[in-house]
């Protein structure tokens, strides 16, 4: 058996083993509900078209978020990277707005832009460009000079230099601000979601909390971890076609 | 236009003067130096001496403090494709295979797309890498490495090359085979080289003249001209007239007497 079919074993024992574990506390007296009850539950919202609904409004929201959010700090950061100017004027309010949890603006947001769909994306798009913009900045700063220097003496000049050298050495670096973006992104959702939504997952919680339905709970649970996995494993595969040419150590 | 009978490099009164949090650190104080066209001249010194931001002011990374660095009798001022430069570190863009990575500068230049490959495939060929053209750095060892981008300062065909310790990471084989590698593509594309070492046996193997620097000011200590034949062998290396040349540059660079500044050739 292979380093790596051992290793798929080994979580699928896990996995399986965690149910386990669920369902025989389940039905050992705690308040949970057993597995074939939350099967059941989301079979029912499935059909209901509940899920998907929910699905798409979470979705909608965080893509729309996180790619915007995204594609503001990439630029911003490379600014901030390359003339000190820039720096200088950006740095003081990212370093401000870093250390408040996006969703502690949410109050604000919500007085300010009511409670459509604007509040929520803003917040969103705060948590995604914060997390991106630092590293895409680190990215620029720690740009081997030697590369920098090897391009000059080859002829580049500083247009070339930043396309052919600057950009994909700090590829590396972006993805990874995206992969953190894109986890805070979701999390503030989910989060936004329970506090001001009339659909998406994060809504139907708040709601089934009010009702005491359990199982709903958990299918928004297991849902909103699923999700947030294919997103990051995305990512992931897009890093390693895009930045294959790094050195391991 | 330049005068052509003059020196393909001409170092006049070259200070360099880093400043530091308390103190100033003269990297280079009077660096006076002559090099012919097509001359294989080696810089070897203790560390500290200057060696290196005496290459980096001929490359036009750096700017002297005072004094001037002329190449074919035009100041220098930045960096340019007539001085190709190879990095200890070889300094390869990892994200390029060995061919982008050759074809760079042409690229810059902008050399048409069938003449970039034709010259890539050439100097590839050159430094022995064509099973490796396609190749990401990542993929080559550390002498592969650096033949690569010695095909790369080639394929912009610069009138010098200036080498800082390129064969310094490497092992004591591999160096010894690129020393004969460089010496014979020289030998058929000849170039003026600037080659910098802290090695007494590179710096005599390779070169028409051997520039002993010295430290605290960075300066030129000493100058021995290399009278042994091209192409050098293993013969060569293991020569009486070797051995004598290398131990007078060893006596230089290891039992220094400061204050000693030595301007010329002497011999």
């Amino acid at each position: 058996m292979s380093k790596r079919t051992r290793m798929y074993l080994y979580n699928a024992i896990s996995i399986v083993a965690g149910i386990g574990i669920w369902w025989l506390l389940a039905l050992s007296g705690l308040q949970l509900p057993t597995p074939p009850e939350v099967v059941e539950a989301a079979a029912r919202m499935w059909s209901a078209g509940i899920i998907q609904e929910d699905v798409l409004a979470s979705l909608q929201r965080v893509l729309i978020g996180f790619i915007l959010g995204s594609a503001a700090a990439i630029p911003v950061g490379f600014l901030m990277g390359w003339y000190s100017i820039a720096r200088g004027l950006f740095e003081p309010w990212i370093q401000f707005f870093r250390t408040i949890p996006p969703l502690a603006l949410l109050p604000l947001v919500l007085v300010l832009l009511g409670i459509g769909e604007v509040p929520k994306v803003s917040v969103i798009f705060l948590a995604a460009f914060l997390a991106c913009v630092i590293s895409t900045f680190q990215g620029v700063v720690s740009v081997d000079r030697t590369l920098i220097n090897a391009a000059r003496v080859l002829g580049a000049k500083d247009g070339t230099i930043f396309a052919r050298v600057v950009v994909p050495a700090s590829t590396p670096f972006i993805l990874v601000g995206m992969r953190v973006g894109l986890g805070s992104a979701w999390a503030t959702l989910v989060a936004a979601e329970l506090l001001a939504a009339q659909a998406g997952l994060g809504f139907r919680m708040q709601q089934a909390q009010i009702y005491y339905d359990l199982p709903t709970i958990f299918v928004s649970i297991v849902i909103i971890g699923v999700l947030g996995l294919v997103m990051d494993r995305l990512l992931l595969f897009a890093e390693s076609r895009l930045t294959g040419w790094q050195e391991r150590r | 236009m330049t005068d052509t009978a003059g020196p393909k490099i001409s170092i006049s009164g070259v200070r360099k003067v880093f400043s530091l949090k308390d103190e100033d650190f003269v990297a280079l104080d009077h660096v006076d130096l002559d090099i012919a066209d097509n001359e294989f001249v080696t810089v070897v010194g203790p560390s500290g001496c200057g060696k290196s931001t005496l290459m980096n002011i001929l490359a036009g990374l750096e700017e002297p403090t005072a004094g001037e660095a002329f190449v074919a009798g035009t100041s220098v001022s930045g960096p340019g494709p007539d001085r190709g430069v190879i990095f200890q570190q070889y300094a390869l863009f990892p994200w390029l295979t060995v061919r982008k990575n050759v074809e760079f500068g042409l690229k810059v230049a902008g050399v048409s797309k069938t003449e970039r490959r034709e010259r890539a495939e050439h100097f590839i060929e050159m430094v022995g890498l064509s099973q490796f053209a396609d190749a990401l750095p990542k993929m080559l060892s550390g002498g592969m490495k650096q033949r690569c981008a010695i095909a790369r300062a080639y394929a912009v065909n610069p009138s010098i090359l200036l080498m800082d310790e390129p064969f310094g990471a490497l092992d004591a084989l591999t160096r010894v085979k690129l020393q004969e590698q460089l010496l014979d593509t020289w030998s058929r594309e000849q170039r003026t080289v600037v080659f910098i070492t802290h090695d007494v046996d590179e710096a005599v193997f390779l070169a028409n003249r051997v520039v002993v620097m010295a430290a605290r000011p960075g300066r030129i200590y000493d100058v021995v001209d290399v009278n042994l034949p091209y192409p050098r062998t293993e013969d060569v290396r293991l020569s009486p007239e070797f051995t004598e040349l290398r131990n007078r540059v060893w006596h230089s660079v290891y039992h220094q007497q400061s204050g000693n500044v030595a301007g010329t050739a002497s011999h």
